[in-house]
């Protein structure tokens, strides 16, 4: 079992000057430590991380002079991105950072800098384009696929440069589903905010409602019901169950192994059904919220959920057994894509992708929060980093998540499902960390005395995946990219924000 | 083939199938596309529609609800409608998302690489309003906006058998 830790003694927030940040930067970048979030504020940067020195998920910060800060992406290649993110949306120059090119911004929005205190506004709407970075060979061509692709999936730009078959290099470009959450919940009472979250990544929508709740709770010190927390983690491992299953079937379908995807589809839809009648939502949309959850559970949803339960480890099995059985995808999926250790230890990705390459993380085993510490689970870990390891990391991700639906229903306490929510009458901050099916979830939230909203940052596990993806696919044949990619399964919207 | 496929593929001939039927057109979609569809159009494409779905800048969760219905309970292809990889091969655009600024430009280039007699369906509450992110400077807003709009199916995300009834309203009426 896990050992429960003090959610209020978590992430301790320390301001520290520009020559504490630097020494971070560098032991990152000397791998004594994870990266977990790098955000700005219109006037600080927050680092979110662990290691150096101490073991304990903790939050540095390093005032902005004059527009600047010094760049952790100059010692640490995992910021990177964050940092070229924080530069669109805030005009934060990160002194020292090897890559300058616009990330988010594709020179599209009417405004720069819309995080910024003051902004540019009525900018002309022009197309900037974009300097991949160059590949030089002979025989060498470009691939350009995206940001409209051939499936129903969200879009991107991937720029493949390639050798007769062979990928040498896979150069993504995303921002093309940059919404605008952040400013929108900027200001935003707590509720609006609530509803904002649980459409970063539609995918995730449980469990960013999820880590949003908590970082709020966190902030306003509200203790939430023990039945919520119960049918909080329901619902999470409902979401893992539907996606695991989803993508599982979408990895077969992608080696044209059709049958597997098919019935996957059929078990994907008995979850959403459950759920549905469970919580009167497929997706669980809407239903956490800060204080607790918005629906209880009745009669009739547990026995759809115990007969959900059934299902899946009656049929489900099989599947795996096939799976494991079929020469023609194990041919596929056996050293296909292989993220090393050791880029898994540099970019800490969170979920399946890190847990297939040896990085032994699990926001709810790790950082124990409410029920998980009064709950048994185990958290699958292997070596390969190959599609396969990915693959078998969520099959084993299904059983043990149908093991805690079973105890959670068996445990449920009664009582109350959600605490009273109402601001405190001084600014609060709250941090928190959900294991979404991906990986983790960081939520940064800070409220101000009247409640409302005055900056929520929500970092998606996708951050420290996408990178993964371009190195997994070095080398691997452009016919292999899909299942790469699908066994990543990254989130775009989630990432864009 | 080993034997597990084998009785995996017998089950699925003995057992009860796992599709269920069809839902009925809605009246709400029909009235909206009768409007829309010419006598010509229908001529021309018979009883089957090809679909290019676009996202426009959705949260991905239309995404999964669309994707369900080519699973083997909503099982779309069954009433002509199909999922093809091209907006040249498609005679409906089905487009998800709030359209932000930076896919305005991909969803144009898509409507027009669409060949004529061609709809759009605006798929979720983002695309039939721009939803909650109305009013974002990243976000243009209702797929209407950016081009013109035949059937609308709102929610967060529509069920599936609420996506299906208004497909099925469009099929009937270009096939009329």
């Amino acid at each position: 079992m896990a050992k429960r830790i003090d959610e209020m003694k978590l992430w301790l927030r320390q301001e520290i000057d520009k020559a504490a940040w630097g020494e971070c930067a560098e032991a990152l970048g000397r791998g004594e430590g994870e990266l977990f979030a790098l955000f700005a504020e219109v006037d600080r940067v927050h680092m979110a991380l662990r290691g150096i020195g101490s073991d304990e998920p903790r939050i540095v910060t390093v005032k902005v002079e004059e527009g600047r800060y010094p760049s952790v992406g100059a010692h640490h290649a995992p910021a990177i991105r964050l940092e070229r993110a924080i530069r669109d949306l805030f005009g934060h120059e990160p002194q020292g950072l090897p890559d300058t090119r616009p990330w988010l911004d594709h020179g599209k929005w009417t405004i720069t800098m819309p995080l910024a205190e003051k902004r540019r506004l009525a900018r002309v709407v022009h197309d900037t384009g974009y300097a991949f970075l160059p590949a030089e060979g002979e025989g060498l061509h470009e691939i350009p696929v995206g940001p409209v692709h051939a499936g129903i999936i969200e879009p991107g730009h991937f720029r493949f440069t390639a050798n007769g078959e062979t990928v040498v290099r896979l150069e993504e470009r995303l921002g093309y589903v940059h919404k605008g959450t952040e400013r929108l919940m900027a200001g935003a009472p707590l509720d609006h905010a609530a509803k904002l979250i649980g459409r970063v990544s539609g995918d995730s929508t449980v469990a960013y409602a999820y880590a949003f709740a908590r970082a709020a709770e966190a902030a306003l010190d509200v203790s939430v019901p023990a039945r919520a927390t119960y049918l909080r983690a329901l619902m999470a491992e409902l979401e893992r169950i539907a996606n695991h299953l989803g993508d599982f079937g979408a990895i077969c379908n992608d080696a044209s192994f059709v049958a597997v995807q098919a019935h996957c589809g059929i078990l994907r839809e008995e979850v959403l059904q459950a759920a549905d009648i469970a919580f009167g939502h497929r997706l669980m949309r809407d239903c956490i919220v800060p204080g607790g959850v918005a629906v209880n559970l009745k009669k009739e949803g547990e026995a759809r959920l115990r007969a959900l339960l059934a299902t899946i480890s009656r049929d489900f099995p099989e599947l795996v057994a096939i799976y494991d059985d079929t020469p023609s995808l194990q041919d596929r999926m056996v050293t296909t894509g292989i993220v090393t250790a050791e880029l898994a230890r540099r970019f800490a990705p969170g979920g399946y992708v890190g847990r297939a390459s040896g990085r032994a993380f699990d926001a709810r085993r790790d950082l124990a929060y409410a029920p998980y510490d009064e709950l048994q689970f185990a958290v699958p870990l292997l070596q390969e980093g190959d599609v396969n390891a990915r693959v078998w990391i969520r099959i084993r991700e299904i059983e043990q998540s149908l093991a805690l639906i079973a105890q959670v229903l068996d445990q449920l306490p009664s009582g109350a499902i959600k605490a009273p929510i109402s601001s405190v009458g001084e600014e609060r901050e709250g941090t928190a960390m959900v294991e979404g099916f991906r990986g983790d979830i960081f939520v940064w939230l800070k409220l101000a005395a009247g409640g409302t909203v005055l900056r929520c940052h929500p970092r998606d596990p996708s951050w420290f995946q996408w990178p993964l993806l371009e190195a997994a696919v070095e080398g691997n044949i452009v016919a292999d990219f899909p299942l790469c990619n699908k066994s990543f399964n990254c989130s775009y919207s989630g990432h864009d924000l | 083939m080993s034997a597990r496929l084998e009785k995996l593929l017998l089950r699925a001939l003995v057992e009860k199938p796992a599709t269920i039927a069809g839902p009925s057109s809605g009246d709400k979609a029909a009235k909206e596309l009768a409007k829309t569809l010419q006598d010509s159009a229908r001529r021309v494409l018979g009883r089957a529609l090809s679909i290019r779905e676009v996202d426009a800048g959705s949260c991905n969760g239309c995404e999964l609800e669309i994707h369900a219905l080519n699973n083997p309970v909503y099982d779309l292809e069954r009433f002509g409608l199909k999922f093809v990889a091209s907006p040249r091969h498609a005679d409906v655009l089905l487009v998800t998302g709030p359209v932000t600024a930076n896919m305005k430009t991909a969803l144009e280039r898509t409507y027009n690489a669409t060949p004529a007699p061609k709809w759009v369906v605006a798929l979720g509450d983002c695309a039939c309003t721009g939803g909650l992110f109305k009013g974002s400077y990243a976000c243009i807003g209702a797929v209407e906006d950016v081009v013109p709009v035949d059937l609308r199916i709102p929610g967060c995300p529509p069920r599936p058998v609420e996506i299906l009834s208004g497909l099925i309203a469009l099929i009937e009426m270009a096939s009329r």
